[in-house]
């Protein structure tokens, strides 16, 4: 299993465990990951507002330089996977729409056939291949571990850009979970937004978006949430004593990254993969691991 | 035979909602409306809802199905069975339940009234229609699908936490405007969808999409709008400006300056809200969270650069 990383800004910046993680858990799986290093910010379906065409003629070159390695292309964000396959949509189905952003391309020596896919690392983890090398290679199984997935929007609407098979009612993350040897915990507000994108002009709602799924993972006992968004994690981890104050409650709910829990199933430690570089305390995840076989 | 869970509710019986299950055997085609309209006519005359047109024109069967708001004359019936062979029906949420599955669309209409849902022109009136070109007319054409049904308001995760949020299907209205070239009120309409409960608090949940039964897709509308409000200057808010530093950064360096992004949205002199990123600042230091000080360029962001400057940006 061979494919293109595409890091994406926040696992190089703010949540830079998740890069951390996903390289261990590449390596515990013996996935090859080709780094993506002169690809560009995907621009988060913010450079968007600006000008469509600008976002979707970078994503177009990141798909192109993929496509050159002869690779498909790898996820690590929710965002990032639902604003590439945004681009990808816009420029498969208008063939004259193509032609323009391959024009802009050809100075710079790119050209996107569009034979390169999409994914995001759930979704190579959630193939037949991707679940027998977990079950294959893991150490130390999660029993025990209630989990509490939250999706990010981005990985499931709108459904026609999804790689999930339900996106109103996926299963991807749980799989993966219950294959681990934890114990998937579902809730509603697993599918809902995290709030993050509006964190910076209506701070209050964003946090009370994040607040009231913190409040539904924990009343259906979760120990954790695992999330493949990193903007997620930023709501539901580094703001966490701000909803705490809003919602007038403790939650102490420690928030992970999806490579960070498949990770500590490979058998890596939790100080491995920085896990003590969150804002919320993921002593009580430590608590619960076995010893490594 | 299919279970109908409907939720109940008249405020003069019983204070609170509650679920009631009807039997029924699904006839081959049927779609959800036929279903309940059979439960109404056979089983419960007191079933409260709206419909009109049975063919999802008129947008007045909106509900909530297995927990997702759309169109019961739309879908077939069986095709919405949960493996228990049963259908769970609510009304729409975001809006005051009256009866059963009847809510209040008040709030709705106001909000579609404030965004002034009608042309604007200092012109005088000809003496036919105005005229549109098709070229033009393309670019409303999508959001003048709406049919007002509701759906997308229902499931809107921002209404969900705040009411003061004008909405995907007064946004995607107030699209059809903006980009309508007969209207000459392009900027006042920006300038008034920019303010607090407008376009910069959509959360890009993508449920509006999701729910829309026609090609209206409110949150794609309401990118367009954020498209025309940075074109005509209307920058002064946090969301022009963060739109506005992610371009920046991308532009100069090929990734985002995590750094410098928050401090630019909210604005150099915006004091209250940049003391507001001091506590999260801190705490991310403290952990090691920040990103690095020094801020690194992609490898060849002059490729970056040239399509900036071959796109004018």
């Amino acid at each position: 299993m061979k494919f293109a990383l595409f890091t994406g800004c926040v696992s190089q910046g703010a949540t830079r465990e998740l890069m951390v993680s996903t390289k261990k858990a590449a390596e515990g799986l013996g996935i090859d990951f080709v780094e993506m290093k002169s690809a560009a910010c995907c621009g988060a379906g913010v450079l968007g507002e600006k000008s469509s065409i600008l976002a979707d003629a970078l994503n177009a070159r990141s798909f192109a330089i993929a496509e050159k390695q002869g690779l498909d292309l790898v996820t690590i964000c929710s965002t990032c996977q639902g604003v590439l396959k945004k681009t990808e949509c816009n420029i498969k189905s208008d063939p004259e729409y193509k032609k323009k952003i391959n024009h802009i391309l050809s100075e710079g020596g790119h050209q996107y056939d569009g034979t390169t896919r999409i994914k995001h690392f759930a979704n190579i983890l959630a193939t037949d291949e991707g679940m027998a090398r977990l079950r294959e290679r893991i150490k130390r199984p999660l029993t025990g571990l209630k989990v509490a997935a939250f999706y990010g929007c981005y990985v499931l609407r709108p459904s026609g850009l999804s790689d999930f098979e339900n996106p109103d009612n996926p299963t991807g993350l749980e799989d993966i979970f219950a294959a681990l040897g934890a114990t998937p915990v579902y809730y509603p507000s697993r599918i809902k937004c995290c709030g993050f994108p509006i964190v910076m002009m209506n701070k209050t709602a964003s946090l009370e978006m994040a607040g009231n799924a913190l409040v539904d993972a924990i009343e259906s006992g979760a120990d954790c949430v695992v999330t493949g968004c990193p903007l997620c994690h930023l709501n539901l981890d580094s703001y966490q004593p701000e909803i705490d104050k809003l919602m007038q409650k403790k939650y102490s709910i420690p928030i992970l990254h999806l490579p960070q829990l498949v990770a500590l199933a490979l058998g890596y430690s939790p100080k491995e993969l920085d896990m003590d570089k969150h804002i919320v305390s993921t002593l009580r995840i430590k608590r619960k691991l076995h010893p490594v076989s | 035979m299919a279970t109908f869970r409907i939720k109940r509710y008249n405020p003069e019986i019983k204070p609170e909602p509650y679920f009631e299950d009807f039997q029924l055997d699904i006839p081959e085609g049927a779609t959800l409306l036929d279903c309940i309209n059979q439960v109404k006519w056979t089983l419960d005359g007191t079933l409260t809802y709206r419909m009109s047109c049975r063919s999802a024109i008129c947008g007045s069967c909106g509900m909530k199905v297995n927990g997702h708001a759309q169109l019961a004359c739309q879908r077939q019936a069986t095709n919405l069975l949960d493996k228990d062979d049963t259908i769970t029906i609510e009304p729409l949420g975001n809006m005051k339940p009256i009866k059963d599955l009847v809510v209040d669309f008040e709030p709705f209409w106001a909000k579609v009234n404030k965004i002034k849902p009608y042309l604007q022109t200092d012109d005088s009136p000809p003496q036919k229609e105005r005229l549109q070109a098709p070229d033009q007319f393309r670019l409303i054409d999508d959001a003048s699908t709406c049919i007002m049904c509701g759906n997308c308001y229902s499931d809107c995760n921002t209404l969900e936490v705040d009411d003061n949020f004008l909405g995907p299907a007064a946004l995607a209205k107030a699209q059809r405007f903006v980009s309508d070239s007969r209207d000459g009120k392009t900027l006042e309409r920006v300038m008034a969808l920019s303010e607090p409960g407008g376009i910069w608090d959509c959360t890009h949940c993508g449920e509006c999409v999701e729910r829309c039964p026609k090609p209206a897709e409110p949150f794609y509308r309401i990118k367009e709008i954020m498209a025309v409000a940075l074109e005509q200057g209307v920058h002064n808010n946090n969301g022009a400006r963060h739109a506005l530093s992610f371009a920046k950064s991308i532009k100069s360096s090929g990734r985002l300056n995590e750094n410098m992004i928050p401090v630019e949205s909210m604005g150099y002199f915006n004091i209250k809200g940049l003391m507001d990123l001091i506590p999260i600042g801190l705490r991310m230091l403290l952990k090691m969270k920040i990103p690095p000080i020094i801020h690194k360029s992609i490898e060849d962001v002059k490729d970056v650069k040239r399509i900036f400057k071959e796109l004018d940006q």
